[in-house]
C-alpha cells in the first residue's frame, strides 16, 4: 500500500460521501421551492406546512453537502498535484465558474430564505428558495462539465507537459457533460423524490397509526393529546406523495433516456469501461448482454452500444492490446468486478425505483387513498436509488481507471509527489471518523424530525389540535433559524 | 495591465474579501461562551452572521477556486505543501459549519455540544490561516505561531467590533468591552507581526525597496489603532469600518509579498494558465462579480437591523 492506494481510498470516501448529500440538495431544494409556489398560488395552508416541514428536513442536508464539498476543492490540490498541475488551465475553469456563477447565488440567497420569512416580502422570499435551487443545480452542471472532461477531454491541447485550454465552449458543451449532466441531475431528482416518497409513506402509515390509538385511548392530558395529534391535515401526505411520484418517474424517465446516450458515447469514447461493464473479453460483432452472470440475451449489447444489434463491440483483451501498442506496456485494465458489478447495482436499482413510483402513481389514483402495502413499500425508495446513485459513480470513475483524463494523464502519475504515505493516512483516518461520526447524527436528526412531523401552521389549525394551537405557532419562525 | 497581474489582483482581492467577511463570523464565533449569558443571547449572538456566513464563506471557495484555474502550479503547489494545516482547516470548518447550521435543530442538551463546535471550528480555522501564510513566508515556527496570533487576535477584535454593531442590548455593551479587552493582545501582536509582512524574503528588509508594501502595513498598524479608539468612544460603525480597513491593508501587504515568489522558487508567471483561460475568465468574471456583490450587499441592506434579544 503506497500513498496513491490512499489517495485514491480517499477521493473515493469523500466524493462518495459527498454525493450521498448533494442529489437531496439538488432535488429536493426544487421540490421545497415547487411546495413554496403552490402554497403562494392557492393560499392553501397545508402547502406551507409542507415546505416548512421539507424545508428543514433540506437544511439539515445542505450543511453536509457544503462542508463536505469543501473538501473535494482542497482535495485536488492537496493530493492530486500533478494532476492540477497538468490540468488547471482547463479543468480549474469550470471550478471557478462554479463558485462564481452558482455556490454565491446558492449560498446567499439561501441565508436570505431562511432568515427572510418574517422580513422579506412574500413574493421576493419565494424567489430566493428558487434562486438558491437554481444555484445548486448550476453548480452541478459546472461541476459535472469538468468531470466529462476526464472523460473525454476537448478543447485543449497540451503545451509543455500542461494542458492549454483553447476552447472553452467546447468543454462546457462536451459531448460527454451534454449526456451525463441530464442523466446525474435528474438521478438525484429520483432520490430527492425517493426520500420524499419514502418520508410520505412513513408519515402516512404513522398518522394511521395515531389515529387509531386516538380512537382506543381514554382521554389524554393536553401535553399528550399535542404529541399524538400528529398533523393537522394527514391528506397532505397524499399530495406530497403524489407529487413525489410524479417528479421520479418523469425524472426516472430522463436517467434512462441520457444513460442510453452516455453508453453510446462509451463506446467511442471509454470503450474500456463499457466492455469492463459487461465482461466482454473480446471484440464482438452482435454482441450479447448478460444481465446477470449465466443469463445472456443475444445482441443486446450490441444494440446498447450502437442501437444496432450486430454493431461489434470491443472486448478488454483486444482493447488492452491496442492500449498497449499505443500508449506503451501497462495494466489498462479497470477493478472488472467492481465496474461488472456496479453496473447492475445501478441500472437494477435505478429502474426498480422508476417502477416504485409508476405502481405508486397507479395505487393512488383518482382521489384514491394509499394503501396500506404501498406506504410500506415507499419506505424502500429510500435506499434504492441512494445505492444505484452510488454504484453509478463507482461504475463512472473506477471504469474510467487507469487514468484520470482518459488517453492523457495515468492516476499513478496524477498524485502529489511531495506528500508522504503517513500523512495521506492521517487525513484519510480523520475524514472517515469524522464522517462516520456525522452521518450517524445527519440521520438521528432527519429521523427525529420526520417522526415529530411538521409543526402547525396557519390560522385555520385542523380539529386535532388542541386548544392552544395558535400560541405553539408562534415559535415556528425562530426554530427555522439559528 | 498584463492578465497574470490582473488574475493575481484577482486572487488577492477574493481572500481579502474572504479574511474581511469570515473574519467576524469567526469572531463572533470565538466570542460565543464569552459574550453570552443565556441561550436567549446565544441565539441573538448568532442571528448577526446567521444569514450571511455561508455566502462569506463561498469567498474562499471562490478564491481557491480561482487559484486553481489561473495559477495551477500556485494552487497545487499550496496546497499539497500544507498537507496536515490544511486537513486541519477543513476539519475545523466542517465541524464549524455542521454546527452553525443544526444548532437550531437539536435537542436543548445537544446544543452544548454544537456551541462547543462552533467556538473550537472559528478560533482553529482563524488561527490556522495565520499560521499557514505566515509560514509559508518565513518558513520558522516563531513567524507561524505569530501569523496564527496575528490572524485569530485580529478576527476576534474584528468580531467584537461586529457585535456591537449589529446587536442592541446588554450584548453590546458586552461586545464594546471585549473588543478593548482583545485590543490589549491584539495591538501588541500586530506591531510585532505586521512590520514583519514586507520583510519576508531576501530583498524585502529594506524600507525602500517596497515603499507600497511598508505603506500598507504601518496603515494597517494605525487602523488597528484608530479601531480601538473608536469602539472606545462607542462609534461601532466607523470601528468596523477600521477593523476592517486593517485586514484589508495587511492581506494586501501579504499578497504584495507573494506577487515575487507565491511559493518559493515559482514566480507568478510561471504557476498561470494560458492567455485563453485567464482573458475568457476575465470577461466572464467582469460581468458575473458585479451581481454577486450587489445581491450579497443586498443581504447586508435587508438584514441591516440591530439583532434584539
Amino acid at each position: 500500500m503506497d500513498a496513491l492506494d490512499l489517495a485514491r481510498w480517499q477521493f473515493g470516501v469523500t466524493t462518495v460521501y459527498h454525493f450521498l448529500f448533494v442529489p437531496l440538495t439538488i432535488g429536493l431544494g426544487i421540490f421545497v421551492a415547487g411546495l413554496q409556489t403552490a402554497w403562494h398560488r392557492t393560499g392553501q395552508y397545508r402547502y406551507l406546512t409542507l415546505t416548512k416541514f421539507f424545508g428543514k428536513l433540506f437544511l439539515i442536508n445542505f450543511a453536509m453537502g457544503v462542508v463536505t464539498g469543501i473538501v473535494q476543492e482542497f482535495q485536488f490540490g492537496m493530493n492530486w498535484s500533478e494532476y492540477s498541475t497538468f490540468v488547471g488551465d482547463v479543468f480549474g475553469a469550470p471550478l471557478a465558474l462554479e463558485a462564481l456563477l452558482a455556490f454565491f447565488l446558492e449560498s446567499t440567497f439561501l441565508g436570505l430564505w431562511i432568515f427572510g420569512w418574517e422580513r422579506l416580502p412574500k413574493r421576493i422570499h419565494l424567489a430566493c428558495i428558487w434562486a438558491a435551487a437554481i444555484g445548486s443545480n448550476l453548480s452541478a452542471y459546472f461541476i459535472l462539465a469538468a468531470n466529462a472532461w476526464m472523460k473525454h477531454p476537448v478543447g485543449y491541447e497540451v503545451v509543455g507537459g500542461r494542458a492549454r485550454m483553447t476552447d472553452l465552449w467546447a468543454v462546457l458543451t462536451n459531448s460527454t457533460a451534454l449526456a451525463q449532466v441530464p442523466h446525474v441531475i435528474a438521478a438525484a431528482f429520483v432520490v430527492a423524490g425517493g426520500f420524499v416518497i419514502a418520508v410520505s409513506g412513513y408519515r402516512i402509515l404513522r398518522e394511521r397509526r395515531l389515529a387509531a390509538d386516538r380512537g382506543a385511548t381514554v382521554p389524554l392530558t393536553r401535553a399528550a393529546r399535542g404529541r399524538v395529534s400528529g398533523t393537522a391535515d394527514p391528506a397532505m401526505w397524499r399530495t406530497s406523495l403524489r407529487a413525489a411520484l410524479v417528479m421520479t418517474a418523469i425524472a426516472g424517465a430522463v436517467v434512462a433516456g441520457s444513460g442510453d446516450m452516455s453508453g453510446q458515447l462509451l463506446s467511442e469514447q471509454q470503450p474500456m469501461k463499457l466492455a469492463a461493464a459487461e465482461g466482454l473479453r473480446h471484440d464482438e460483432k452482435g454482441a450479447p448482454f448478460s444481465p446477470l452472470p449465466g443469463l445472456e440475451v443475444p445482441k443486446v449489447l450490441s444494440l446498447l452500444a450502437a442501437h444496432d444489434p450486430n454493431a461489434e463491440v470491443q472486448g478488454i483483451d483486444d482493447i488492452q492490446r491496442r492500449y498497449e501498442s499505443r500508449f506503451g506496456p501497462g495494466d489498462y485494465q479497470p477493478n472488472l468486478p467492481v465496474v461488472f458489478w456496479s453496473f447492475r447495482v445501478m441500472v437494477g436499482f435505478g429502474l426498480t425505483t422508476v417502477g416504485l413510483s409508476v405502481l405508486g402513481l397507479w395505487a393512488t389514483r383518482r382521489r384514491r387513498g394509499t394503501p396500506e402495502w404501498f406506504a410500506r413499500v415507499c419506505l424502500l425508495a429510500l435506499p434504492l436509488p441512494t445505492l444505484a446513485m452510488v454504484a453509478g459513480w463507482l461504475l463512472s470513475e473506477i471504469g474510467r481507471q487507469p487514468w484520470t483524463v482518459q488517453g492523457e494523464l495515468l492516476t499513478a502519475a496524477s498524485v502529489s509527489p511531495g506528500v508522504a504515505l503517513s500523512e495521506v493516512a492521517i487525513s484519510l483516518a480523520i475524514f472517515t471518523v469524522l464522517y462516520g461520526v456525522l452521518a450517524l447524527a445527519e440521520a438521528k436528526l432527519l429521523v427525529r424530525h420526520i417522526k415529530a412531523g411538521p409543526e402547525p401552521v396557519g390560522p385555520s389549525p385542523g380539529p386535532d389540535l388542541p386548544d392552544d394551537a395558535g400560541a405553539e405557532a408562534a415559535p415556528l419562525v425562530p426554530t427555522l433559524m439559528y | 495591465m498584463e492578465l497574470t497581474t490582473v488574475w493575481f489582483v484577482v486572487i488577492a482581492f477574493l481572500w481579502t474579501g474572504y479574511f474581511v467577511l469570515e473574519g467576524f463570523d469567526f469572531g463572533v464565533g470565538a466570542l460565543l461562551p464569552l459574550l453570552s449569558r443565556s441561550e436567549d443571547e446565544r441565539r441573538q449572538l448568532l442571528a448577526t452572521i446567521g444569514p450571511v456566513w455561508d455566502g462569506n464563506e463561498v469567498w474562499l471557495i471562490t478564491a481557491v477556486g480561482a487559484m486553481f484555474a489561473a495559477f495551477p502550479a500556485w494552487y497545487s503547489g499550496l496546497l499539497s505543501g500544507f498537507y496536515l494545516p490544511l486537513v486541519m482547516v477543513l476539519v475545523s470548518l466542517i465541524v464549524r459549519g455542521v454546527a452553525l447550521e443544526w444548532r437550531g435543530k437539536v435537542e436543548a442538551r445537544e446544543r452544548a455540544l454544537c456551541d462547543a463546535g462552533i467556538v473550537t471550528g472559528s478560533v482553529a480555522t482563524a488561527f490556522l490561516w495565520g499560521a499557514i501564510f505566515g509560514n509559508l513566508l518565513y518558513g520558522t515556527t516563531q513567524a507561524t505561531v505569530l501569523g496564527g496570533a496575528l490572524s485569530l487576535a485580529l478576527a476576534v477584535l474584528h468580531g467584537a467590533v461586529f457585535v456591537a454593531l449589529k446587536t442592541a442590548g446588554p450584548l453590546r455593551s458586552r461586545a464594546r468591552r471585549a473588543a478593548l479587552a482583545v485590543a490589549v493582545v491584539a495591538l501588541p501582536v500586530a506591531i510585532v507581526a505586521l512590520p514583519a509582512l514586507p520583510s519576508a524574503g531576501q530583498d524585502g528588509a529594506d524600507w525602500t525597496s517596497h515603499p507600497l508594501l511598508w505603506a500598507a502595513a504601518v496603515a494597517a498598524m494605525v487602523a488597528l489603532a484608530a479601531a480601538v479608539a473608536l469602539i472606545w468612544r462607542h462609534r461601532e460603525g466607523w470601528a468596523f469600518t477600521a477593523t476592517a480597513a486593517s485586514i484589508v491593508l495587511a492581506t494586501g501587504a501579504l499578497f504584495g509579498r507573494l506577487w515575487h515568489a507565491p511559493l518559493p522558487g515559482l514566480t507568478v508567471a510561471e504557476a498561470a494558465s494560458g492567455p485563453y483561460t485567464l482573458g475568457i475568465l476575465t470577461w466572464i468574471g467582469l460581468i458575473a462579480l458585479p451581481f454577486v456583490l450587489a445581491y450579497q450587499g443586498w443581504t447586508y441592506w435587508v438584514f441591516r437591523r440591530r439583532v434584539t434579544a
